[in-house]
């Protein structure tokens, strides 16, 4: 017990603590710009003691902002999701299909976020939209490339035991397919949330939306350097939360 | 005609190397309501033959006909309790043996498949486990579903390749008196594939050897000319157990010294074990 203490608690405290140190020292003597831990704590406390505070459209509590690019996030994610695992499974199960759209998904892959949105932009003509859309296209790879080998990687035991049954196609992909898969898919969903995550504050920074992207450059504009320690912070603490809550689903679903 | 006929039946694998030939003509007759056991070394062909017979494999040559009908592709009516299981990890118990039976009777009302699953549940002893996933169970227990499975087909043959080969001697010794009680009641024509020549003399009415690979074909029959029901504990020394037993390994162990066995099917790739 005390041990688990020490390693768990302990330790992790003793490695910010190391971080907090550092960022003091290069504060005060290479980088007189970077705000100090205290000064960022001191100008941003109003923003963390009462975070759902609204004074107007930019200036707003940081639970609020939060509000904001999490919806965004969960749009974008419900439609990377929505489009990206019925490909996997095309990809999965068609040869003919992984043939056609492979190099496409290996192609369009390793597109930056900051290419799509101009692009959103033009077809939407509309900033929310446009974020919503580059969000989807850059957080649906790993759900189809997961999925995509989930199908491929099922057992051909279970597949036997379809073919034994003479399970109809449909029924083989609902009861062995599908769950044979499911385990992969969800290990796509996880970090297909993490880069939605990462794509939201490009995706608010050049579209200007309300949301801690949009804040931690609006701050910058304005100079006031603390606020956007306090954005980066606040986005690293979601993303971990939001990484930590997905493994607990998938956790769940590799159980079985 | 016998109700599952098998002429010539011949299988080659092709790897990168070359082409293995794992079957060299396979002849074997099986009589309705018959328990006939193929006892031969790991890596024989077996497996082969099992997978051939339930149709998930095509051969090269050689036919199969089961009560007239030739073998064209997979289907229920073989039944098949494969080696390693196959239990689908997602399902429980029950929704394993469901599986089949719904597959094999989608006209029967919904109440009767229930009832259909309960009693193959209760037939194989877990009814107190039927909520619980495979990994939750032990290897016995997970060898009994999938015999229910097998059974769920209502099979005219069921086909068991190795089923007790990862079980421990008791489990299987248990396992193998339970499958003896399914089969007086049932009467399911069976074919056991095994490596045991004790379990195939305790269980079968007729064995086939089967020669190591490559090119494996089976010897002629050795009629096991003991009484039902057998007396695990006295067998050995009744003089008909000694004779089937003696025909079989002498069997065996000539085809053995005459050429070695190698690898034959790539899912047969465990360590060889010892006949006795």
């Amino acid at each position: 017990m005390r041990i688990e203490t020490y390693q768990k608690v302990i330790l992790p405290l003793a490695g910010a603590a190391a971080v907090l140190i550092m960022w003091a020292i290069v504060s005060a003597t290479l980088a007189p710009d970077l705000p100090s831990p205290f000064r960022t704590w001191q100008e941003s406390r109003r923003y963390i003691l009462d975070p759902f505070f609204k004074d107007g459209e930019m200036n707003q509590g940081i639970g609020r902002l939060a509000f904001y690019s999490l919806v965004r996030v969960a749009k974008g994610f419900a439609l990377a999701l929505a489009i990206g695992t019925p490909i996997g499974f095309l990809l999965g199960l068609s040869r003919r299909f992984h043939q056609s759209f492979d190099p496409i998904v290996q192609f369009m892959r390793p597109i930056s976020p900051l290419a799509w949105l101009p692009l959103g932009l033009v077809i939407f003509q509309k900033s929310e939209p446009a974020a919503v859309f580059t969000i989807a296209l850059c957080a649906m790879w790993p759900t189809v490339i997961n999925t995509a080998v989930g199908v491929r990687s099922i057992s051909q035991d279970y597949l036997n035991v379809g073919r034994v049954l003479k399970l109809s196609r449909t029924t083989t992909l609902r009861r062995i397919v599908i769950p044979a898969t499911l385990p992969y898919v969800f290990t796509g969903y996880r970090l297909s949330l993490g880069l939605a995550w990462l794509v939201i504050v490009a995706a608010e920074m050049l579209t200007g939306t309300p949301g801690v992207g949009g804040f931690l450059w609006q701050e910058y504009n304005s100079l006031v350097y603390s606020h956007i320690i306090l954005s980066v912070l606040t986005i690293g603490a979601i993303g971990f939360v939001l990484d930590r809550l997905m493994g607990l689903v998938e956790a769940r679903v590799r159980i079985n | 005609m016998a109700y599952l006929e098998v002429c010539g039946l011949r299988k080659s694998y092709r790897a990168r190397g070359g082409v293995t030939p794992v079957l060299g003509g396979v002849d074997l007759s099986l009589d309705a309501g018959e328990f006939v056991a193929v006892v031969g070394y790991s890596g024989s062909g077996k497996t082969t033959l099992v997978s051939l017979i339930a149709g998930l494999l095509t051969p090269d040559g050689g036919e199969i006909r089961l009560d007239g009908a030739p073998v064209t592709g997979p289907g229920p009516e073989r039944g098949i309790v494969f080696q390693q299981y196959s239990l689908l990890p997602w399902l429980s118990v029950r929704g394993n043996v469901a599986l089949a039976v719904d597959a094999v009777n989608p006209t029967l009302p919904a109440a009767a498949r229930r009832r259909l699953t309960d009693e193959l549940i209760a037939l194989v002893n877990l009814t107190p486990a039927a909520w619980k996933r495979p990994r939750e169970l032990s290897g016995g227990m997970r060898q009994r579903v999938a015999v229910a499975r097998g059974l769920a087909m209502q099979p005219k043959l069921l086909l068991m390749d190795e089923p007790f080969s990862a079980l421990d001697a008791l489990t299987r010794a248990t396992l193998q008196d339970e499958l003896v009680r399914i089969w007086s009641e049932r009467r399911t024509t069976v074919m056991l594939i095994t490596n045991d020549v004790d379990e195939a003399i305790l269980l079968a009415d007729r064995i086939y050897p089967m020669t190591p690979g490559p090119d494996a074909v089976l010897g002629p029959p050795i009629e096991v000319g003991l009484p039902r029901p057998r007396q695990r504990r006295h067998l050995s020394l009744e003089p008909a157990y000694q004779k089937a037993r003696q025909a079989l390994v002498e069997f065996l162990r000539a085809g053995r010294s005459r050429v070695a066995p190698t690898a034959g099917h790539p899912r047969e790739s465990r360590p060889q074990a010892p006949i006795q």
